[in-house]
């Protein structure tokens, strides 16, 4: 079992991956590093 | 092996930091590229980033895990953690020090002629603490009438944010700079007394604040790649641990090899004399124990 560890990881975050994109993540991940992220910049 | 990391580290800081169109066009780069987690810190807020931060999207996405609860969305951050999870089942913390441009820096900074200082062991939870409590809970349960959470490690933490992106965007647009109060200063200030510690102490934001490579850090005995300590070939010459950016002292027992504070640049590999540290990739062997301390038992 501890044998594979690495490849089951892999495919469980493979699922993980799919999900969020599955569930709309990724427009949500896109609008936000589109516009300018004032408390990065140490404003807001 | 140096100069082929090396190259990787140009390589990817170059990729991450590509829209140079900035000061003609949008402040901020605005194509399809940014749904992309770039798997190192580099804020997508800078003027030149192409891709998102994975720290600065999980945060995004936890901030307002919430609101979106209420109209039917669980934005948990699954597109974030399976893009580093994929990346770290791969590599463990390899990012860290082959793809980081903020790795870079504190390489670079290091270079300085100053005196140098050792690091304090017990900081190594740093990340973890930020991670959990930065990252994670902060977002989720400090939260405004609406509901929605604030990006905690981004606003207060974060010195990458006011390097690539404070500092840019307020000498190019007067009207960031007019809004800029103690926030700003305070970060500023963050970021010199990081910038002056990156000058004594081999990567101290990445052993003792990143929360990126606190989660890469988890993968690493896990991972496709591994490295494997041969304690009978070992001379005792100490190479490995004086050459070590994170101090992992894994020949005499103190560390695992494969210990989350590992970064995987490799320079202990390429420097051993006696071939005692040596690579693997691929399932886990089960006939050797990967842990130093027990081989050495």
């Amino acid at each position: 079992m501890r044998r594979y560890l690495p490849l089951f990881t892999a495919i469980a975050f493979i699922a993980l991956l799919a999900l969020g994109i599955w569930s709309g993540e990724v427009p949500v991940v896109w609008h936000k590093a589109i516009t300018i992220c004032l408390s990065c910049i140490g404003i807001g | 092996m140096e100069r082929l990391r090396r190259k990787s580290q140009y390589i990817f800081t170059l990729l991450a930091n590509a829209y140079w169109l900035f000061p003609w066009r949008s402040p901020i780069y605005q194509g399809p590229l940014k749904k992309i987690c770039f798997p190192g810190l580099n804020c997508h807020s800078c003027p030149a980033a192409t891709m998102s931060c994975p720290i600065g999207a999980l945060q995004n996405l936890l901030a307002t895990l919430r609101p979106g609860l209420q109209m039917g969305q669980i934005h948990f951050g699954a597109y974030v953690l399976g893009s580093l999870g994929l990346i770290g089942s791969i590599g463990g913390r390899m990012p860290c020090s082959w793809i980081c441009p903020f790795g870079l820096l504190q390489k670079w900074l290091f270079l300085l002629p100053v005196p140098k200082l050792s690091f304090w062991r017990p900081l190594r939870w740093g990340p973890y603490l930020f991670l959990i409590v930065f990252v994670v809970l902060l977002p989720i349960l400090v939260v405004d009438s609406l509901g929605y959470g604030s990006t905690w490690f981004c606003k207060y933490v974060c010195p990458a944010g006011t390097l690539e992106a404070g500092i840019p965007l307020l000498c190019l647009d007067q009207g960031l700079r007019r809004a800029a109060g103690w926030l700003f200063a305070y970060k500023f200030i963050v970021l010199i007394l990081l910038l002056i510690w990156c000058t004594v102490t081999t990567r101290p934001f990445c052993r003792a604040i990143c929360p990126l490579g606190a989660i890469y850090g988890l993968f690493n005995r896990i991972s496709w790649l591994r490295l494997r300590f041969h304690p009978d070939r070992c001379v005792q010459c100490e190479a490995c641990l004086t050459i070590c950016p994170t101090g992992v002292s894994f020949y005499n027992g103190l560390d695992d090899l494969n210990s989350a504070a590992c970064i995987r640049c490799l320079r202990c590999f390429s420097i051993c004399p006696a071939n005692a540290v040596t690579l693997e990739f691929g399932p886990v062997r089960e006939d050797i124990s990967n842990t130093s301390e027990s081989e050495i038992i």
